[in-house]
């Protein structure tokens, strides 16, 4: 087993974010398609294409997710917000007729990540988003399944390619099982190696390693 | 848009996704500090208008910079919390002595608790085995012999084994050495396991 000592905080399951998972952080980056409900005076500056001292109301602007979930209350008094393309009835179909010929890298890449947060925002489509979500995850599934643990010592950018953050970070998991049982299956568990840490510093030459 | 900066030091942390500690952004938080100062001063002063003189308009940009605010305070803590995950695992990997060009990409404080740590874990190590205490960084594959067949992959120079002999580790020299002795070798690879 490689023994895995750096465990960063992972991200949060389902509509939940962990604080302090760099994850979630980069997830909530993502920009949504808002809508000012009201005016925000003196902040004008910030939304860059209208050089007026205020953002005045109505504006439509593409805000990061954390924005608007700090905005947003259900009376919608600050600001509404949209649902990107992909979460919409059009892409919804395409994703229920076959999940595994869509680019989600591509389309994300956090898919499944911006598409649980999405459910925030009271919104009478959240079932079906939720839904056709959790559907793509499922029709998908097998096939990473099945290729992270086939793929042995192999160039596996191309299957990775299409797949969101999550379904990498899967992949990932399973390469790494993959790896693990063909060491043991080859009598190398017990051999002690070098750690990933210490030849991941030496490869980007750190001159002098005291020992 | 304000938290650039603070989404930048996020950024450069992922960006060595495999636990690698990169330099101290001393700069970068500081930029962050900044903005947050700047934001909480400019909510005070709306603050006390909107009190003042009943400008209850004021408030959506109130609670914008409130959120800015948020989470400038989320990317700092993350980072920092973040990189102390990764000066926890370099006690792990490297054991308790770093190389100074790790021990420069950390900060003063940094620094002052992997110390704190390292005695943490030396305190917890003698408490546990009776009077000897165990060392758990040892071993962390089930072993399956006393001793192993090593070569060295660069010169070290001498090194002495619990019998009092001293072996002389030169590149390419290969010797059967106790395990216990030469795990931590091996982790930092100076040496290689060499199986039959």
């Amino acid at each position: 087993m490689t023994t895995q000592s750096y465990l960063p905080v992972p991200p949060g399951v389902g509509m939940e974010e962990n604080f302090l998972s760099l994850d979630d952080i980069l997830l909530s980056q993502e920009k949504l398609p808002t809508r000012t409900e009201c005016v925000f005076p003196r902040l004008g500056f910030v939304e860059k294409t209208s050089d007026t001292r205020d953002i005045p109301e109505g504006t439509k602007m593409e805000m990061p997710l954390w924005l608007s979930k700090g905005l947003y209350d259900n009376k919608r008094r600050l600001v509404s917000v949209e649902q990107p393309k992909i979460y919409r009835q059009g892409w919804r179909t395409v994703f229920s007729a076959d999940p595994n010929v869509v680019d989600l890298h591509k389309m994300g890449p956090y898919y499944y990540g911006l598409g649980s947060q999405l459910l925030h925002f009271d919104s009478p489509e959240n079932p079906e988003i939720a839904q056709t979500v959790l559907q793509t995850y499922i029709g998908r599934f097998r096939r990473i399944m099945d290729s992270s643990q086939n793929a042995y010592n192999e160039d596996t950018s191309a299957l990775v390619e299409r797949l969101d953050v999550l379904e990498r970070s899967l992949f990932r998991t399973g390469q790494i099982g993959l790896n693990d049982f063909q060491r043991w299956e080859k009598g190398q568990a017990s051999q002690i190696t070098a750690s990933n840490l210490v030849q991941n510093y030496r490869k980007r030459k750190f001159p002098d390693l005291e020992a | 848009m304000f938290c650039e900066k603070a989404i930048e030091l996020i950024r450069e942390l992922q960006r060595a996704s495999d636990g690698q500690l990169p330099a101290f952004n001393e700069d970068g938080i500081r930029q962050v500090l900044e903005e947050m100062k700047a934001l909480y001063e400019q909510n005070q002063t709306d603050v006390n208008e909107a009190k003042s003189e009943g400008r209850s308009d004021l408030i959506p940009t109130i609670k914008f910079r409130h959120c800015c605010l948020l989470r400038n305070q989320r990317c700092i803590a993350a980072y920092l919390y973040d990189r102390l995950l990764r000066i926890r695992s370099l006690r792990w990997e490297y054991g308790s002595v770093l190389p100074t060009s790790i021990r420069f990409h950390m900060c003063a404080e940094e620094l002052e608790w992997f110390n704190q740590y390292k005695k943490s874990l030396a305190t917890y190590m003698r408490s546990l085995g009776g009077d000897e205490g165990l060392d758990i960084t040892q071993d962390m594959q089930p072993p399956k012999s006393l001793y192993i067949e090593v070569r060295c992959l660069k010169d070290y120079g001498e090194f002495e084994i619990d019998d009092g002999t001293t072996i002389l580790l030169k590149k390419n020299s290969q010797h059967f050495l106790p395990r216990w002795k030469c795990e931590q070798l091996i982790r930092q690879g100076v040496l290689e396991h060499v199986m039959s």
